[in-house]
């Protein structure tokens, strides 16, 4: 076999096949002899007491098991915490312990689409059947869906414990800021809105527990992206032993940060398997998933710089009001947010201020960046202004103001040490791969022919915090023929890691790739991990994979010197086979090693076996970013945006699986630009939803979307063994501000200063009326 | 998102199935293309207990010239109207349309009559066919009546057709001389469907002027309406931009419009001007480059 390095080249997707075919297992695939199946009586109302709940028609239904409220699964487990583990929670110290969790609400509501009833059948058609039976005597209270409405004196209240709906408030400050405005040229400030957002993965939610009779646990498929921190949030609820608990996260359709911590009906069916003793299936619909599954972003921002004449900003002030829904799901974000404030820019002083305000509505959770990509679209649009009141070009504005490359580690005045960045350079390409210059001629000549569309150019740079701990782990474990088997702590659902980490092992161990097994997401099979999230897999997954491969590597080479008899130290790993140095002729194959290990011929100063085990701690987070242009074009007669051009350089540090990268930088370009120019839930004042379907919603298609231009430059991080950054939040965050600049650049000859997101045609149609 | 229950019935005649919608009446819904009625259905938002599935009646698929004009079968799809090679020839603003219907799994499951019947108000046949004349031929326990499309959408999701009684056929003159015709859509960027949807033909004699000519919109207001005011400004005039521009804005006279969260009421009215003008230069420029050069032949 001609031995090539895979880190970095061009490998096909090892998931691909059997996504493609359709032979991949999602949760709704599972036949498990007699599942039953459940569907939810969800509440209409936004705030709502309940009153009174009659079942009787739907419980004498045929093919009705039963029909559960809430109150009578109260003695069955423990209420818990609002907050769910992971990305976006508040740290341990200001975690709210006071608001709780049920498996089916109790008493009230607080936003539209809470479970109430649990109607268990032997079919899923029959329990809706049955569910439209359930008769529930609402109460309906005042609600409130507006944020700002909901910090009103006389605004419905929400929690009685949180006066004026105000969640938590949570602010930073760095030097002098009032100093630095009161010295401004010029302050420069806007208020923006990031508006909030739908989840919407290709595969919804979906639970299927099934009791173990024979140790009283349970086993668990849910569709999660962090199977661990699941088991760890159901141990307490269910009052259940950790290692009886058993959740698999089987393949899974996406998440984009909605599939993170546990939901009401990752309690409720276990809870429910282990009363009937059955297997109990729920599968999320779309119509569910709009109203029941986190939304995300949410969030008002007022944004001030102090700038000086030429263009450097010494303060920046960002007041944030988070609306968070009904319930604290992750009321940490708003919070990220303000840590990421400053950007790629080196600004001394800053005044930070978040405050999470409760609505009647879907609580707002992690979704794609969670909280930097309202970041990095306030500080870029921020930045377009400032170049707009002093004159100067967008590119000279962010030139001025970079952190330079020999200031790193830098310490911002947020409160991060970014570990590496040199943010000229993604700039300076993507500008000349957008051709910037002639674009601007071109700009100057349609203004002053004044007809056809409005052309605009937007450019952004961005950065964000990515590599979460606490820790993430790693098997690696080497079979008698020479296979591999890895088993990981994070959970793709999508993203690809099963191909990244063969290739990894493949280069590290010298073992085919084509032998190499990654599995992931069951947590009786895989080591205490964390998940897949915050664009953490590589570099924190991947840093365990390649320590743990790094310690079965250390042991091949002492059995083949054992075997070649030699001392260890001259075993060198050269063109896949393990050969003492400057002995090329003599080499063995991982193959021929694993054989040995488990060989009665093993010295006694060897342990049996070949694999090995890690728990990568990063030491600090990494901060990937890079730059983004985007060229649209405006009908003046419409409003109607055309992304025309579109050039992504993103530094993720080193890339192990190009491909790869590239399908993030895609997928994130899509949703991010989907951000800026179509997508928005909308509520009413009551609270209902009114883009509650995929008719009103507007997801991103092909047909939205212009050919991407992607290109790179390499910035390694010090702080993991692969120097990797992250790349799956990447692009959604860089494409928003960016889009948003572009539009607001081609209205430049209309004064138009800003205009909140989407940007739907009617919006920029009616800011060129003036 | 599953359906309640309900009788599935699949005639393979009309008659047989005029029959059963007489039998169940109001219970009973039209099973086309599906692609409104089981969406519904799948929401709960209609629950008729009975479906009676026309797509197994042979005579009500296809499209057929005789003469003057092309006939159309009510469960013909989007999509073979799509690659009509007569169609493209005669009558090209109909495959153009279809080409704009949803996607490509819509328009090989949707059907023409289907969404004529549905009358919704933001559907693309309903301008089409009313800016054609076609006629809706409609079959029910008393035989068959015609209605021309000026009559047939009647309101908000409703249509000439009673309930007992099934559109079977849409006859569509095919018009002469010299002749240009467009479809111009301004879709919904999640549905797909027409915020604002335009249908013109222009009828010309020598240097651009209009003998006739047929507007009409859709998506904007309650239902599809014809664009009489604009119509009579360009007839017998000279056409130029800035003739159809001006005509062009009075194209939303007698439209009772709609609005919701992705556009108000006063920004249909702007687009109904912008589209009219539009499919109006689309057209022009058609009749210009001899789309109909076939039409012509044929009288």
């Amino acid at each position: 076999m001609a031995y090539a390095s895979l880190i970095g080249a061009q490998v096909k997707r090892k998931e691909d096949p059997r996504l493609i075919t359709g032979m991949a297992t999602y949760v709704g695939d599972l036949d498990i002899p007699g599942t039953h199946h459940v569907a939810l009586v969800r509440s209409p109302y936004a705030h709502a007491n309940i009153r009174g709940i009659d079942t009787s028609a739907a419980a004498s239904m045929p093919g009705v098991l039963a029909v559960v409220t809430g109150e009578d699964l109260l003695s069955e487990y423990e209420p818990m915490p609002m907050e769910s583990s992971g990305e976006g929670e508040a740290p341990q110290d200001e975690r709210d312990m006071e608001h709780t969790h049920h498996a089916l609400s109790v008493n009230r509501v607080r936003h539209v689409g809470e479970a109430v009833v649990a109607v268990i059948a032997t079919s899923m058609a029959i329990a809706q059947d049955a569910a439209d039976e359930v008769i529930v005597e609402w109460e309906p209270l005042p609600a409130v869906a507006d944020m700002q409405k909901a910090r009103q004196d006389d605004a419905p209240l929400l929690f009685r414990d949180r006066p004026g709906n105000v969640e938590r408030v949570w602010r930073k400050s760095t030097g002098d800021v009032d100093a630095a405005f009161g010295q401004a040229h010029r302050v420069v400030s806007q208020r923006m809105v990031s508006q909030r957002l739908a989840g919407i993965p290709m595969e919804g939610r979906a639970v299927l527990a099934m009791p173990d009779p024979g140790t009283g646990g349970v086993t668990i498929w849910t569709s999660t992206q962090a199977p661990h921190l699941s088991r760890k949030d159901l141990e307490r609820t269910l009052r259940l032993p950790e290692n009886l608990i058993r959740v698999i996260a089987p393949e899974v359709g996406g998440g984009f940060g909605v599939k993170i911590g546990i939901y009401p009906e990752d309690i409720l069916l276990p809870v429910l398997a282990k009363r009937f003793g059955l297997p109990m299936c729920w599968i999320e619909t779309r119509s569910e998933h709009m109203v029941a599954t986190t939304h995300g972003r949410a969030q008002i921002a007022d944004v001030a710089a102090a700038v000086q004449e030429d263009g450097t900003v010494t303060a920046l002030r960002l007041h944030i009001l988070a609306d968070i829904g009904a319930y604290p799901q992750a009321p940490g974000i708003p919070k990220l947010t303000c840590r990421m404030a400053t950007g790629v820019y080196r600004i001394p002083a800053v005044d930070l201020q978040a405050t999470n305000v409760f609505t009647n509505t879907t609580p707002v959770a992690a979704y794609r960046g969670a909280g930097r990509p309202e970041a990095a679209y306030y500080i870029e649009r921020l930045m377009d202004l400032v170049a707009d009141e002093l004159g100067m070009d967008p590119a000279e504005v962010r030139r001025k103001n970079f952190i330079p490359p020999d200031a790193f580690p830098y310490d911002t005045a947020a409160g991060e040490t970014y570990d590496s960045g040199e943010y000229d350079k993604p700039l300076t390409r993507a500008l000349e791969l957008a051709r910037y210059e002639a674009l601007r001629k071109e700009q100057k000549r349609r203004r002053e022919d004044g007809s056809g569309n409005l052309l605009g150019i937007g450019l952004a740079c961005w950065v964000e915090m990515c590599g979460f701990g606490p820790f993430e782990s790693a098997i690696v474990r080497v079979e008698p023929s020479g296979t591999v088997t890895v088993f990981t702590g994070v959970s793709p659902h999508g993203q690809g890691q099963e191909t990244t980490f063969a290739q990894i092992v493949a280069d590290h161990l010298g073992a085919d790739f084509d032998r190499i097994v990654v599995r992931h997401g069951d947590t009786r099979e895989t080591p205490m991990g964390v998940g897949t999230m915050g664009s953490r897999g590589l570099a924190v997954g991947g840093s365990a994979v390649v320590r743990a491969t790094g310690k079965v590597r250390d042991k091949a080479s002492r059995i083949a010197a054992h075997m070649l008899e030699a001392a260890p130290e001259d075993i060198v790993l050269q063109d896949g086979k393990y050969q003492v140095r400057g002995a090329p002729d003599r080499g063995l194959t991982l193959a021929e090693i694993a054989d040995e290990a488990y060989d009665d011929d093993l010295p006694d100063d060897i342990e049996p076996g070949l694999e090995a085990t890690s728990f990568f701690k990063p030491p600090e987070l990494v901060y990937p970013f890079g730059a983004h242009v985007a060229v649209v074009e405006i009908e003046r007669d419409t409003g109607k945006v055309h992304l025309c051009e579109y050039f992504s350089v993103d530094d993720c540090g080193p890339r192990i699986s190009p491909v790869l990268v590239e399908g993030q930088v895609h997928g994130g370009l899509a949703q991010g630009i989907s951000q800026a120019l179509f997508e928005e839930v909308v509520y009413d004042q009551e609270g209902q939803v009114l883009s509650g379907t995929l008719m009103d919603y507007a997801v991103p298609r092909a047909t939205h979307l212009p050919m991407f231009t992607t290109a790179e430059t390499v910035t390694p991080t010090p702080h993991n063994p692969l120097g990797a950054k992250g790349i799956g939040e990447a692009a959604t965050i860089g494409s928003t501000p960016t889009v948003v600049n572009a539009v607001l650049d081609a209205l430049e000859p209309f004064g138009v200063r800003h205009i909140d997101m989407p940007l739907h045609p009617e919006k920029v149609w009616r800011a060129m009326q003036g | 998102m599953i359906p309640g229950q309900f009788d599935y019935h699949a005639p393979t005649t009309v008659q047989e199935a005029v029959q059963l919608l007489q039998e169940h009446g109001d219970e009973a819904k039209v099973l086309a293309g599906g692609h409104s009625l089981v969406p519904l259905m799948r929401l709960r938002l209609a629950a008729p207990s009975v479906l009676v599935d026309i797509n197994r009646i042979p005579e009500l698929r296809g499209i057929n010239r005789t003469n003057g004009t092309v006939t159309i079968g009510a469960t013909t799809t989007h999509a073979t109207i799509e690659r009509s090679e007569v169609l493209k020839r005669v009558l090209p603003m109909l495959p153009a349309a279809a080409t704009v219907i949803g996607d490509p799994m819509v328009r090989n499951r949707g059907t023409f009559g289907g969404s004529l019947a549905h009358a919704d108000p933001a559907g693309d046949w309903p301008a089409v066919a009313l800016a054609l004349n076609a006629e809706m031929r409609i079959v029910g326990p008393d035989g068959e009546r015609t209605v021309p499309a000026g009559e047939f959408f009647v309101d908000l999701l409703t249509s000439a057709v009673e309930p007992g009684e099934l559109l079977t056929h849409v006859s569509i003159p095919v018009p002469g001389g010299n002749v240009g015709m467009s479809y111009q859509k301004f879709g919904h960027p999640a549905s797909g469907y027409a915020v604002t949807g335009v249908a013109a033909i222009v009828t010309l004699y020598e240097n651009n002027y209009c003998l006739d000519c047929s507007i009409a919109i859709t998506g904007a207001g309650t239902k599809a309406t014809r664009a009489t005011e604009t119509e009579n400004a360009l007839r017998n005039q000279t056409l130029d931009e800035a003739t159809m521009a001006q005509a062009a804005e009075q194209a939303g006279t007698g439209i009772d419009f709609l609005g919701d969260i992705y556009a108000s009421e006063e920004y249909r009215q702007q687009l109904v001007k912008v589209y009219t003008k539009r499919a109006l230069l689309a057209a022009l420029h058609a009749a210009n480059e001899g789309q109909s050069a076939e039409a012509q032949k044929t009288l």
